[in-house]
């Protein structure tokens, strides 16, 4: 099975994205990361304001196989939270890399292992 | 996923809604009490002394007669699998028969004496709980034994909290880390984080024990303590254990014991002897008390003669003329109402008192007997060995969670499934101490069934159960939780 790693963004080893618009980074999870999780039935998110830190946990995401924490890519302040989620956590595993996304942060700063979409496609292949 | 992939997940979530809460038994449809009848009685009770805004005169109940609601129960019962109608083999979990001359014992009059009441008239109540927690003592190599905590889980917290006040009492207060192998019982964590430590979470080495050199790595001056279970979640027995103690006793920590696996020890080996500080009782486990559903339960906790001040308020102690309830100087205080689920523990000290010595390490034989011949009667490689009471099993290229419902349909019930991780596609199996050699291998025949099915087959099962496969996703996802979720379909 062949699992989409568009190129417009960076990915972490512990299989989150970032996309980064204009200073403003968006988070989520990759498509093998959903398809490795199962159904996901519920996402917990920090709220906006609150500041996040690359390398550190951020959230959880939990399916009927597992719980999980999710990692920030970046530091820095969270400006906007996906709570379609809360409602319809199926959007994660329906649309990974686009309606699925969970996080926008006000970046300052970035982890040192993000990797490109090739490097990233490597470790999952 | 397009778009018309998400509109089929939604029909078929819908359908599930439906599949979830219909029983069929032998093509027999036992419909739901709301579906059987839609009446709701009215009663008029114009003599209620309570003031009318508080009374109400409907009552949401199905106006069904007694044969009709009798007979609907007794299929339920019928559709249902417990203890009682077969093996258990839920590893970890203990699921072993209880007898039923604990619930007789439980239930005569003279236990049925309030709590409240003043020491000198219930001394044979403070008698039995003395003794009881002499019991469990001896048993874990413990020093000192309170009765109070509600259930496993809550011994726990009782555990970590009396660990902290010691450290606390020694001015030791800045221990903030816990260390707890990565295959431990999830409680392990939630108590850790809880009762304010972080967690430093342990790999196992190759063998599945625990690893000496990350151990090493691990403790600090800001170690408060190690929990562990021994036997450990794979069934091994954590033969390091004294030199495990040896390294934790001297960076300053504590050392935790999880009650879980004690059943493989009875009478054999105790924890107190290997080193371990404080220890939690699962009296569901061990000692034939009911499992939890919400309680109530029982998790008494003991501890060294060092740990003893700190325990709970009250304990039991023997007076000069009989037994008398006190408070150790430095309690942490009540961790629930009077002495515990008195009831509770009735059943525990009847279990212990009449199994008797002789009895435990019958029992502790027999569960590591019955594990050791089930795993050599079936097909799937039980990776970690030499085991105890419970083994786990891999399914190898067929999902855990498709053979557990594939056992259903041979009328078994499976074992845990998909944990511990260490495993992939765990089986952990724990068939207890009372099956028989036949009912083991009515198990052993369901294992080699379920893994000779071909995949078809086993991603449909189970076909043969009251209800079918279970959509977990929709469960968890839209939870039906009360009467009332019903009434909204």
């Amino acid at each position: 099975m062949s699992f989409d790693t568009p190129d417009d963004r960076r990915y972490l080893e512990s299989h989150e994205w970032a996309l980064e618009t204009d200073g403003v980074v968006r988070v989520g999870i990759s498509d093998f990361a959903q398809d490795e999780l199962g159904d996901v039935v519920f996402v917990e998110l920090p709220d906006v304001g609150d500041d996040v830190s690359a390398g550190d946990a951020f959230g959880v995401v939990e399916s009927i196989k597992a719980v999980s924490d999710l990692y920030a890519p970046v530091s820095g302040t969270v400006s906007a939270v996906n709570e379609d989620l809360f409602d319809a956590p199926e959007l994660v595993n329906e649309d990974p890399l686009g309606d699925g996304w969970m996080l926008e942060i006000e970046a300052t700063d970035e982890s040192d292992e993000l990797l490109s979409a090739d490097e990233y496609a490597d470790q999952i292949a | 996923m397009s778009d018309n992939a998400s509109n089929g997940e939604k029909s078929r979530v819908e359908d599930a809604y439906y599949d979830q809460a219909r029983y069929v038994r032998n093509g027999h449809y036992e419909p739901l009490l709301s579906e059987k009848d839609q009446t709701q009685v009215t009663i008029h009770d114009d003599d209620s002394p309570l003031p009318g805004h508080l009374t109400r005169d409907t009552l949401e109940l199905p106006g069904l007669s007694e044969p009709e609601l009798a007979r609907h129960y007794t299929r339920l019962s019928q559709m249902i699998y417990g203890i009682d109608t077969g093996p258990y083999p839920l590893g970890s979990c203990t699921m072993k028969y209880n007898p039923k001359f604990t619930e007789d014992v439980a239930a005569l009059e003279s236990g049925a004496v309030h709590p409240g009441r003043s020491p000198e008239t219930i001394q044979g109540t403070l008698e039995l709980l003395y003794r009881l927690q002499g019991y469990l003592a001896q048993i874990g190599g413990m020093d000192a034994v309170t009765l109070q905590p509600p259930a496993g889980a809550a011994g726990e917290f009782v555990g970590i909290r009396v660990a902290n006040a010691y450290h606390e009492h020694n001015d030791e207060g800045h221990r903030d880390e816990v260390i707890i192998p990565e295959s431990a019982h999830g409680t392990n964590f939630a108590t850790a984080a809880l009762g304010g430590y972080n967690v430093v979470s342990l790999p196992s080495n190759d063998e599945g024990r625990v690893d000496l050199e990350a151990l090493e790595a691990a403790l600090s001056e800001q170690t408060a303590a190690l929990m562990l279970t021994n036997p450990n979640t794979l069934g091994l027995f954590e033969r390091d254990i004294t030199e495990i103690a040896e390294m934790v006793h001297d960076v300053g920590g504590l050392l935790y014991y999880d009650g879980a696996n004690l059943n493989a020890l009875l009478g054999r080996a105790r924890p107190g002897d290997m080193g371990f500080d404080v220890m939690h009782y699962n009296v569901h486990k061990t000692f034939a008390t009911p499992h939890g559903g919400g309680g109530p339960g029982a998790g008494p906790v003991g501890v060294v003669d060092e740990l003893a001040p700190f325990l709970p308020a009250p304990r039991v102690r023997e007076a000069e003329d009989g037994y008398e309830l006190f408070d150790p100087e430095q309690t942490i205080g009540h961790v629930h109402g009077y002495q515990g689920n008195w009831l509770v523990l009735i059943k525990a000290f009847a279990y212990i008192a009449r199994l008797g010595d002789e009895g435990l390490l019958d029992a502790s034989a027999k569960a590591v007997l019955n594990a050791n011949y089930l795993a050599s009667q079936i097909d799937y490689d039980v990776p970690y060995g030499p085991f105890h009471h419970e083994f786990v099993a891999s399914a190898g290229e067929q999902d855990a969670a498709d053979v557990a419902k594939r056992m259903l349909d041979f009328g078994v019930h499976p074992p845990t499934t998909k944990w511990p991780e260490i495993v992939s596609e765990a089986l952990m199996t724990e068939p207890t101490e009372v099956e028989s050699k036949e009912t083991l291998d009515l198990l052993a025949s369901a294992f080699r069934r379920a893994s000779a099915s071909d995949a078809e087959t086993l991603e449909t099962a189970p076909n043969r159960t009251a209800a079918g496969r279970i959509d977990q996703t929709s469960a968890a996802r839209n939870p039906r939780l009360s009467w009332h979720a019903l009434e909204d379909e």
